[in-house]
């Protein structure tokens, strides 16, 4: 896994060290063709040591840029390496069509569902075309009209959270986003057919939030989600942006802390080193997951698939009864 | 037109109301009749000479025009610049005073307190400041009251306890609130004002977004009516939940509203913004409220809407 070193982050380096000096040695050993096979198995084993003990101390920061990794998988990533086939579709009928916002229908194990998701850019030009992964009034309600048709046609949805937020420019408050938002909320906690949440990398806030109600959610061992960015907590509790690694422990970003919160119901382990390091490993795993899930919710009828969705979210939330 | 009378407990600020009480009667005679008697010349050269130099409790200086204003009349005006019209804060209580009918309000709700689920720093002593300051024990007060004589379920949040911020305790009584009025089929008005979720609790205030709005769907399967009045600022978290899905959506004049709040948006960087991005006239004109209406107007529109969807036909 050698590249731009700017791929790289600053507790990765020591893995990508080693990662060069074994392809080096792969390379070596097949231009001379030798065999070298014992000495490279003891440097990957020694290697994939350093990863887990890197990986055992991270800090809520770490957390929070491996959430935001430059190379890990987006929700197209993941939809093509899961699903059999899909289409994509596009607009909300009523002003335009988000590129930052995606979603169609697909096949998934044996499984027609309706996907949505926000999708991030891999390069600077991609990043603007998708606004980077910042969707608009009209994403949410494509989003919307995606879901309905799941309702329609008695399909699961599964949406793919993977958002820094929702963008906030003059259009986005010209369109009303907060109403987009709390709409699709509304919603979607009455939506008449399964929805899976997967929080793909990161979940910020209302943005995410703004797809993010369903029967299950699920989260991927290394994203986030928390209700600010830690650089605007720093910003607006310290009056210092820098302080965000401070920030982000005080938020308690982790997809451990949001399980132990009772805010997802399972966190998808990554493959060691994160999703980056083996992408289709990951999207096996959650893949997995997903129909599972999918499995069980379609053991529900309608009503109690509902009431269960409201009593979850109904619960949310921690507070002191005092007794009268 | 409705003049509700004042009630002087709930006015001014508490800092300003609290050294008020040095001030002797004699003193406040001399006020009146001398300050007062001069006009707004005189309060200008106040002005002039500079605020410090004024007895607190007194005066209130308007933040939009500047004008100097003498606070029992400011009172008598709703907290409404006599002047430019500018909108004061007003608190929970002086505005379910001036909302409801005199003596029907009955806060419910009262059991649930916040705790400090993320061990965030500073946040036990952040809500003890809240408390003193707001006097209210939450951003949220909820109760039973009757306006124009019909039964209503109401909600009024105040900014001067932690911005106003939703955190659990909010949420729970915004659902609470809900699920009363669902019980005894009664028409739900919310009053918001909030800076967004209350970033002290993570996660959990975000999941209040969802929650809010989960309750406001089962109202509306239920078939009652919900009001929201948005009053100055009412954004982020709040705007983008339970506010912004009224059937009905009322905004105070000049009232800042919006998703983005204002240090979100400012670290941002939104560019190009018209000179009332954000306030309750730009959310009128892109159709996000149904009508801006000053204060005074605000409890006679909502006996408007409470009797045609409410009353009888015709009435």
């Amino acid at each position: 896994m050698s590249g731009n070193p700017l791929n790289i982050l600053d507790f990765e380096k020591p893995i990508a060290e080693l990662d060069a000096q074994i392809e080096e040695i792969k390379r070596l050993a097949a231009e001379a063709d030798e065999d070298r096979s014992e000495e490279i198995a003891s440097l990957e084993k020694h290697r994939d040591r350093l990863i887990e003990q890197i990986f055992s101390n991270l800090t809520e920061w770490d957390q929070t840029l491996l959430a935001r990794h430059p190379k890990r998988p987006y929700t197209l990533d993941f939809i093509r390496l899961m699903f059999d086939d899909y289409v994509e579709l596009h607009g909300d009928r009523l002003f335009a069509d988000d590129k930052a916002m995606i979603g169609g229908i697909g096949v998934i194990g044996n499984k027609n569902v309706v996907f949505v998701g926000q999708q991030k850019g891999r390069d600077l030009k991609e990043r603007q075309f998708r606004n980077f992964g910042s969707a608009k009034p009209e994403g949410y309600r494509k989003a919307l009209r995606l879901m309905k048709l799941a309702e329609k046609f008695d399909k699961p949805v599964i949406c793919f959270v993977d958002t820094p937020a929702a963008d906030c420019s003059v259009g986005a408050e010209e369109r009303g986003i907060s109403e987009a938002i709390a709409r699709n909320l509304m919603e979607m906690s009455r939506l008449r057919t399964p929805i899976i949440i997967v929080v793909l990398g990161e979940g910020g806030s209302g943005g995410a939030l703004g797809i993010g109600v369903g029967d299950k959610v699920l989260m991927l061992e290394h994203a986030v989600y928390s209700v600010i960015p830690p650089e605007g907590c720093a910003a607006i509790l310290f009056r210092d942006p820098s302080r965000k690694a401070e920030a982000a422990a005080a938020l308690k970003l982790t997809s451990q802390h949001a399980l132990q919160f009772g805010v997802v119901d399972e966190v998808i382990p990554e493959p060691l080193g994160g999703a980056h390091r083996n992408v289709e490993a990951a999207a096996k795993t959650l893949k997995s997951a997903i129909l599972r899930n999918i499995d069980e919710l379609l053991g529900f009828n309608k009503e109690e698939l509902i009431e269960r969705r409201y009593q979850k979210l109904r619960s949310m939330g921690q507070f002191v009864v005092e007794e009268p | 037109m409705l003049i509700v009378v004042y009630c002087s407990k709930f006015l001014a600020t508490p800092t300003l109301q609290s050294k008020s009480e040095f001030i002797t009667e004699g003193y406040r005679n001399m006020a009146r009749i001398g300050w007062l008697g001069g006009g707004s010349r005189n309060a200008r050269k106040i002005a002039r000479q500079g605020l410090d130099s004024l007895p607190d409790g007194l005066w209130t200086k308007c933040p939009k025009c500047g004008e100097i204003l003498f606070n029992k009349e400011l009172e008598k005006n709703l907290r409404v610049c006599m002047k430019c019209g500018y909108h004061f804060k007003l608190g929970a209580f002086e505005r379910i005073e001036i909302t409801v009918d005199p003596g029907s309000f009955k806060e419910f709700a009262t059991h649930i307190k916040t705790s400090n689920p993320l061990d965030f720093p500073d946040y036990d002593a952040k809500i003890a400041k809240g408390r003193s300051t707001s006097g209210l024990d939450e951003s949220l007060i909820v109760g039973d009251a009757t306006i124009g004589g019909i039964p209503v379920i109401i909600g009024v949040s105040d900014f001067g306890f932690m911005g106003g911020s939703m955190g659990s305790v909010m949420g729970e009584k915004v659902v609470l609130a809900i699920e009363r009025a669902i019980e005894t089929k009664r028409p739900l008005i919310m009053f918001c004002t909030s800076g967004g979720a209350r970033m002290q609790e993570g996660i959990l205030s975000l999941m209040q977004m969802a929650k809010t709005c989960a309750a406001v769907a089962k109202l509306n399967e239920a078939g009652l009516l919900y009001i929201t009045v948005l009053t100055d600022p009412t954004t982020a978290g709040v705007h983008a939940s339970y506010a912004s899905v009224g059937d009905v959506i009322i905004a105070e004049p000049g009232a800042l509203i919006g998703f983005a709040g204002e240090r979100v948006a400012q670290q941002a960087g939104v560019i190009n913004r018209p000179p009332n991005f954000q306030k309750a006239e730009f959310q009128l004109e892109h159709g996000m409220v149904d009508m801006v209406i000053p204060r005074r107007e605000i409890r006679t529109t909502i006996i408007k809407l409470l009797e045609f969807c409410c009353g009888k036909e015709g009435v």
